[in-house]
């Protein structure tokens, strides 16, 4: 009985052509051997391909309400998650939302990560008084808690989405410079980083050729759970009053304000925007302690 | 040993130092300043374009709250009063910052403080259970509850607390200030709930850390020598595992209540405790320099207090490390 099944399979991954077949296999496995790890990235996926398509999946206008008996209605066939005090429907609001915790997420990881990747690799590299002061900042850096820093960050920044975003990369620059820094440390110990250099290769050359693949797996796997936390920030900032302002839709601020006040006559408002926040979290971090899993066990328990 | 100490708390200085220097450059380099905005009357909006403002009774306004002083000079006066225990006095209500944050420690540090005790009564047990019984139903109990507990966000769970209480029991928590040597009972009523939150938080955390941390531990090979000993298992776990096991813990403690801080800050928004976060953040919205600069040094005297301390301790605990 296994014969059958076993062919079909075959031609299907075969119907793929080659490079196809191998990303087919290595995804299969994937999720055989993770199971929790598949599921964060469904969830990962569902949410990037929903964001995107926005204006596609909501049904009405996220912005502009219907007419007044809309308002405050709970859940039904006709809304999905109900609707707020203006009438607007709730499932769109969550779904447009979905595109800035994304973007904004991604944006400052990205500029974070570069950083500290950038002064990672310089400080590891280099050593010496560089390393020195680069430490300090960062041990300075670090002595506040994210959230904590990036409120401040964007306290003084004087708010809007600018300051939220370099206040959460900055927040999330330690972390990568860190761990990079650490890794070149010791990658620098092989024995092909001398051979390289005797042979007269440049600094930039060395690095580039061969400290960077080491640490690249690494810093994926930083990289996905800290994406992860900065869409908990970035809502917690919302939430405050501090983080993304309108006109960007974000589910943190649609928790605060006008939500609380109906929350008791609505209590769909608050609900379904909460659930957004805590399932695209949840799916960054299992696809990151996945890939913990698989490329680097020394993180595991972080 | 007397060399690492200062050279520590040095650093810590410098750490501390570093970050007030940048809170308060930012804060002042960035247009908009507090006199500014004391002036601004309330229908103009923050760009406050075409503003009324009378450009004599703004440079006045600076004076008096010495905000025309070259920049350098005002940070060498706050470091200086800073030291003397003088924070100056707050921009918004008149009073002495310290009397502000005086006022407002009591209910922070009790929210803190419960949070990070069940955090550890709970989380190190269940970090040692679920590692000694690994892979059995507590064991994937624990990972699913840490898994959720750190995607779900703190002030949400709050937000549904109340709601929740409201809605099925008609209840909510008591309001006001409540310290807890004059109102212990009503304090506890409200503390416990932003303490649960962020204790649930941190407990995912620490069990999660401990059984990790013990699992290594047992895999060891003095572990397995114990156990050829013909040591009954009881022994083996307590007298050589956990204690091993728990040295690494002790920095991840210190670590938590870094987030547990910060944590505190959003939750008494949501429950309206008047703590020192509230005070922060509204402090941060009226733009009242000294209080934020008083409380971010706090705060960041307290974050170098306890690493240096867990670093420490760390050392203390654990005779392979030399602390030189």
């Amino acid at each position: 009985m296994a014969e059958p099944a076993r062919i079909e399979r075959a031609s299907a991954i075969r119907s793929l052509g080659h490079e196809g077949a191998r990303w087919a296999l290595n995804a299969i496995t994937f999720a055989r051997r993770k199971p929790l790890g598949a599921m964060g990235l469904l969830i990962c996926a569902t949410f990037l391909t929903t964001g995107l398509l926005a204006a596609v999946v909501s049904p009405y206008d996220p912005n502009f309400g219907g007419s007044a008996k809309e308002r405050l209605q709970g859940p039904s066939i006709n809304h999905w998650f109900g609707t707020d005090e203006l009438g607007r429907d709730l499932f769109s609001r969550v779904v447009s939302g979905t595109m800035t915790s994304l973007k904004v997420a991604f944006a400052c990881i990205a500029i974070g990560s570069f950083s500290g990747f950038i002064l990672g690799i310089v400080s590891g590299y280099f050593g010496g008084w560089v390393d020195l002061v680069l430490q300090r900042m960062t041990e300075s850096l670090q002595a506040f808690p994210g959230i904590l820093l990036a409120l401040t960050l964007v306290a003084v920044l004087g708010g809007g989405l600018g300051a939220v975003i370099i206040a959460i990369s900055v927040a999330f620059t330690p972390g990568p410079l860190r761990i990079i820094r650490g890794v070149v440390l010791s990658a620098k110990q092989n024995v092909y980083v001398d051979a390289a250099r005797v042979i007269g290769a440049s600094h930039v050359r060395i690095m580039l050729r061969h400290i960077l693949p080491n640490v690249l797996a690494t810093f994926l796997v930083l990289a996905s759970v800290a994406l992860g936390s900065a869409i908990l920030v970035e809502s917690s900032l919302s939430f405050l009053g501090l983080g993304v302002p309108p006109p960007h839709p974000s589910w943190g601020r649609m928790l605060s304000g006008s939500a609380q006040q109906y929350a008791l006559a609505a209590p769909w408002m608050v609900i379904f925007p909460g659930v957004a926040i805590s399932l695209m979290v949840l799916g960054f971090n299992l696809l990151g302690d996945a890939l913990r899993d698989i490329w680097d066990p020394r993180l595991r328990g972080r | 040993m007397g060399a690492y100490v200062i050279r520590r708390c040095l650093a810590g200085i410098v750490a501390i130092l570093m970050t007030v220097m940048l809170v308060f450059f930012l804060l002042r380099i960035l247009p908009g300043d507090v006199a500014y905005q004391m002036l601004l009357r309330p229908w103009e909006g923050a760009a406050g374009f075409g503003s009324g403002i009378d450009p004599t009774a703004l440079d006045t306004l600076r004076k008096e709250l010495g905000l025309d002083k070259p920049l350098h000079v005002q940070f060498v006066e706050f470091v200086w009063n800073t030291a003397r225990g003088d924070f100056g006095k707050s921009l918004y209500s008149g009073n002495s910052v310290w009397t502000e944050i005086r006022a407002r420690l009591p209910m922070t540090l009790q929210i803190a403080l419960t949070a990070q005790f069940i955090a550890i009564s709970l989380g190190i047990p269940i970090g040692i259970i679920t590692a000694i019984k690994q892979d059995s139903w507590p064991d994937y109990l624990l990972r699913v509850w840490t898994i959720f507990f750190l995607a779900i966000p703190g002030f949400w769970i709050g937000i549904m607390i109340l709601l929740g209480g409201l809605m099925f029991f008609e209840w909510s928590p008591p309001v006001g200030r409540n310290v807890l040597w004059e109102s212990p009972l009503d304090s506890f009523r409200q503390t416990i709930w932003p303490a649960l939150v962020l204790a649930s938080h941190s407990t995912a955390i620490l069990a999660r850390y401990t059984r990790s941390s013990m699992l290594e531990v047992l895999r060891e090979d003095y572990i397995r020598t114990a156990r050829a000993k013909g040591l009954k298992e009881q022994v083996v776990v307590v007298r050589h595992a956990m204690r091993n096991a728990l040295i690494p813990v002790v920095t991840v403690i210190g670590l938590s209540f870094g987030t547990l801080v910060a944590g505190t800050v959003i939750l008494e928004r949501v429950f309206t405790i008047p703590g020192v976060g509230n005070l922060f953040l509204n402090s941060i919205t009226t733009r009242d320099y000294p209080v934020v600069q008083a409380i971010v040094f706090l705060v960041a005297c307290t974050f170098v207090v306890t690493n240096i301390v867990v670093d420490f301790l760390y050392g203390w605990l654990d005779p392979r490390i030399s602390l030189a």
